[in-house]
Formats: C-alpha cells, structure tokens, sequence
C-alpha cells in the first residue's frame, strides 16, 4: 500500500502548510469549482488545516446541485407519460421537483431506469422498439463527451425512439459571472481537474488574465488540494495571475481532442439557467439543429414551467462563495439531505451537503448551546 | 459526479463500430468505450466516467484514486444496473 499514502502523507501535507504559512502576508479567498474537491476538502478537514486568513469557499460545480427546478420539472413530465423509458444516472432520482421526485414517480408506477453509461439506452431502446426512451442528459464538460456519444449514436443508427432531455452546465461562464458580481469574494480559483481532463485549460486562460485572478487546475485528493491551495497563494502573494495546472500527472492544456470534437459537433454553447443562481449567458449546452430528432424537450413539447425555490434557501450565495451553510438558519434543522431546500443540500457534492454528512451541523448547533447556556450563566 | 474512477483494461471488442473494453474496477468488471482514449490497450489503466475513459493513468495512480473513491463513497456510479444486449428484433 506504498501508494495509498504518497498522496495523503501527513508530514508532505505538514510541509505544504507550513510553506503557505510562511509566505502568507494577508488573508485570502480562494473558491474550488468542482463539488468533488469540496466534498474531499470538508471530508479531510482541509479547510481547518490552513492557516488562518486562507479561506476556501466552494462554489458551483456540483452538476446535480445546479439542474434548475425547470428541468427537473419537465423530466418528472416526459417519465410520467406512458410508452415513455425514461432514464437517467442515480444521483437525479432523488432530488425534489415540485411535483415530486423521479424516484416517487417510479414507485408510483412510470418506467424509470438508473443507467450506468448514456450508451445503455440504445441498448433499451433495441430491446423495446414501441417505446420512447428518453435520456435525462445532465453534467458539466467532463459528462458531456458521454452524453454527446448517445445523440450521435442514436443518429447514426437511426435509433429514432431515442432522444435526451439536455441540462448541460459549463464551468467557465460560471466563473466569469462569479467573479462580475459586485459582491465578489474571490480572489484565486482551484480549478476542476476532471473537466480539464476533457476541456483542457484554454479557455481558463482569457479569466484569468481579464480578472487578474490565479486559476490552478487541481486534482481532488487532499495533497493535490493544498499544493493547489498553495500554488494559488504564490500567485497571490506575488501580484501574479495565470492559469497553472496542477493535474499535469492527468491532464494538459488541450484536454481530450477526440473528446472535445464530438461534443462541438453534437452540442452547442446556449444561454442555462443554474438552480440557486439564475441565467447566466453562454453557460450550458443544446443539441444542434443536426439533432433536432433527439431532442426530448421538442418532441414532448414541455412548457416552460416557472418554479420558485424557498426564500429561507441561500444556495445561491453559497455557490457564489459569499456564505457558507453554516450562515443559513434552515441549515441542518429544516434543510438536511432528506428533506433539501434548495441546490446545495440536493446532492453530497453540494457543499450543504458535504457540511451535514461530515457533521458539521453540530458544530453550530454546539455553538448556539454555548452560547445560550453563556447568556443563561450570566442572567 | 464529475469524478472518474480507474480501472483496468481486462479486454476490448469491436461492438458496432465502438471499441468497448472491460475494465476491471476493485472487484467489478463493466464495460467502457475507448473511443476517446485511442491509445489505450489491455493492461492500461483508463480513467472511466459514465462508461467512457477519458484518460490513461499509470498503475499506482489508478490504485490510489480508487482507494479515495471508495473512502469518499464515490463509486456508486459502478452500482447502476448492467443492461443486457439483446438481439435486435427483425420486422415481422
């Protein structure tokens, strides 16, 4: 298992920190993008192994989390109408629409499937000709050569009882909005190593430079976080601001060619509206005009539907990284993972959801004891 | 859900025109496209997301992400039911 520890080697990590300690001259904010490192950073209590002053704040690539209600809303629609298969991967089925979640809908009756691959549904699609099968197609770059694969195959094999319900989210337009808002926090980006994987790092490049904001592509294990963490903070502290990878043992600049220049062939880039943010410009994918005949949302002809999320709910400035869920008062008593209220308690990536499964509810619960037994102590 | 989880290439075949391969993960063996990971061959480690690899890994890399996976109980993806092929129906 020699392995196993080179990448969480206590005093490699040990080491790390003590350089950010010792080259840090004031405190910074620093966002990872990708709900899997969020997951890992409250998992190892990362975050509470900096130095003071460097403080992570998470923001919104968790692609469960960011499908907007409206979706979840026209799925719920396709997968209730009959001769429909409605598939999707595991995550969605249990995230609350407003008429419900899938996973009720399948108990209730309507066929439902949990797919391992996009390409599973040609597969159900040969074995049930009389039936649409309609694909719940979400996730940010690094699903979408996955997703892209299903549309081009279903074309080519003119398997026309196929077609997707697509809810394609980007990250680097997320960014950019993150970082025009006028209440911006961040000052440095880890960047998803998974999405570059596919994406490669271009297109981080023109950020950085505009914002004038380091941009460290990182993996999600907890030594590649601090030296990410680290890296940044060089950047930071010397007045420098490019994009650096990290990730290199995985992935370089141009990511994965084949990849890429399917999903350009299959997708194009479409304004997206994110659950908890809003619309925002350019940020998601749509299938081109090519593929008309796979796409779910015109052959059910789903409305738009208006939803609206519950004003207690603060998901929004969380995956901004202006508050953390400890900052809600619904955190943990009426939002926890069985009953969420909004994006970021929907799906363990979420950071809410992180917090919770990791406990650190009670921290604030504890808190809150504290300092009502301090009041109590002194009245 | 972005996260990818190694595996190794037991074995590829031609379905269709798609190369597709087993890959063994721990003690679970699915199939993944190799459409974009052309270099990869059996006895490579691929990096596996929604049954496609996006990349090759070397051996202790592949190791140690699963290990983290499996801690961070992240490989549900693998848990998903396994859809049979089967043969394509002729018009009656």
């Amino acid at each position: 298992m020699k392995y196993l520890d080179e990448y969480r080697n206590p005093r490699l990590a040990q080491s790390i920190i003590s350089e950010i300690r010792r080259i840090q001259t004031r405190p910074w904010v620093i966002m990872e993008v990708c709900g899997g490192q969020t997951h890992s950073i409250v998992k190892h209590g990362i975050d509470r192994l900096l130095p003071e002053g460097i403080e992570l704040v998470h923001g919104p690539g968790c692609p469960v989390c960011v499908t907007p209600l409206e979706n979840i809303d026209k799925a719920h629609a396709i997968a209730g109408q009959p001769n429909v298969i409605f598939c999707s991967f595991g995550d969605m089925l249990r995230v609350p629409g407003s008429n419900g979640d899938l996973f009720t809908l399948k108990s209730q009756g309507a066929d439902i499937r949990v797919v391992y691959s996009p390409l599973d549904c040609l597969k159900i699609a040969r074995a049930n000709p009389d039936k649409h099968i309609v694909f719940f197609a979400i996730g940010f770059e690094t699903t979408a050569p996955a997703n892209a694969m299903l549309a081009f195959r279903a074309e080519q094999e003119g398997a026309h009882n196929v077609s997707i319900l697509v809810s394609h989210s980007l990250v680097p337009p997320s960014m950019t909005y993150i970082l025009q808002s006028p209440q911006n926090r961040v000052q440095g980006f880890l960047g998803p190593g998974h999405v570059c994987t596919i994406m490669g790092y271009r297109e981080y490049e023109p950020i950085s430079e505009r914002y004038k904001v380091p941009i460290v592509i990182t993996g999600f294990e907890p030594l590649d976080l601090l030296q990410g963490t680290l890296m940044t903070v060089r950047q930071l502290e010397a007045g420098r601001a490019t994009v650096e990878n990290q990730y290199s043992r995985i992935l370089d600049r141009e990511g994965n060619v084949p990849a890429r220049k399917l999903v350009n062939s299959v997708f194009e880039v479409s304004d997206r509206k994110w659950r908890g943010v809003g619309w925002i410009p350019k940020s998601g994918y749509k299938l081109r005009w090519e593929y008309r005949e796979h796409d779910a949302e015109r052959l059910f002809h789903v409305k738009e539907i208006d939803t609206k999320e519950p004003a207690v709910c603060i998901s929004g400035q969380i995956l901004k990284g202006i508050k953390k869920p400890h900052d809600c008062p619904a955190f943990g008593i009426q939002c926890t993972p069985l009953t969420p209220l909004g994006a970021t308690m929907v799906s363990a990536e979420g950071a809410c959801a992180a917090y919770y499964a990791y406990g650190r509810h009670l921290d604030k619960q504890r808190a809150e004891a504290s300092a009502q037994a301090q009041v109590g102590g002194a009245a | 859900m972005c996260l990818a989880i190694p595996g190794k290439v037991l074995e590829e075949f031609d379905r269709g025109g798609m190369r597709i391969a087993k890959v063994q993960f721990g003690g679970i063996v699915r199939e993944a496209s190799l459409d974009y990971t052309p270099q990869a061959k059996v006895g490579d480690y691929v990096l596996v997301h929604v049954g496609f690899a996006i990349s090759t890994v070397n051996a202790e890399e592949a190791e140690r992400t699963y290990q983290l996976l499996e801690e961070m109980d992240q490989l549900t993806e693998l848990d998903a039911p396994v859809v049979d092929e089967v043969p394509t129906r002729k018009p009656q």
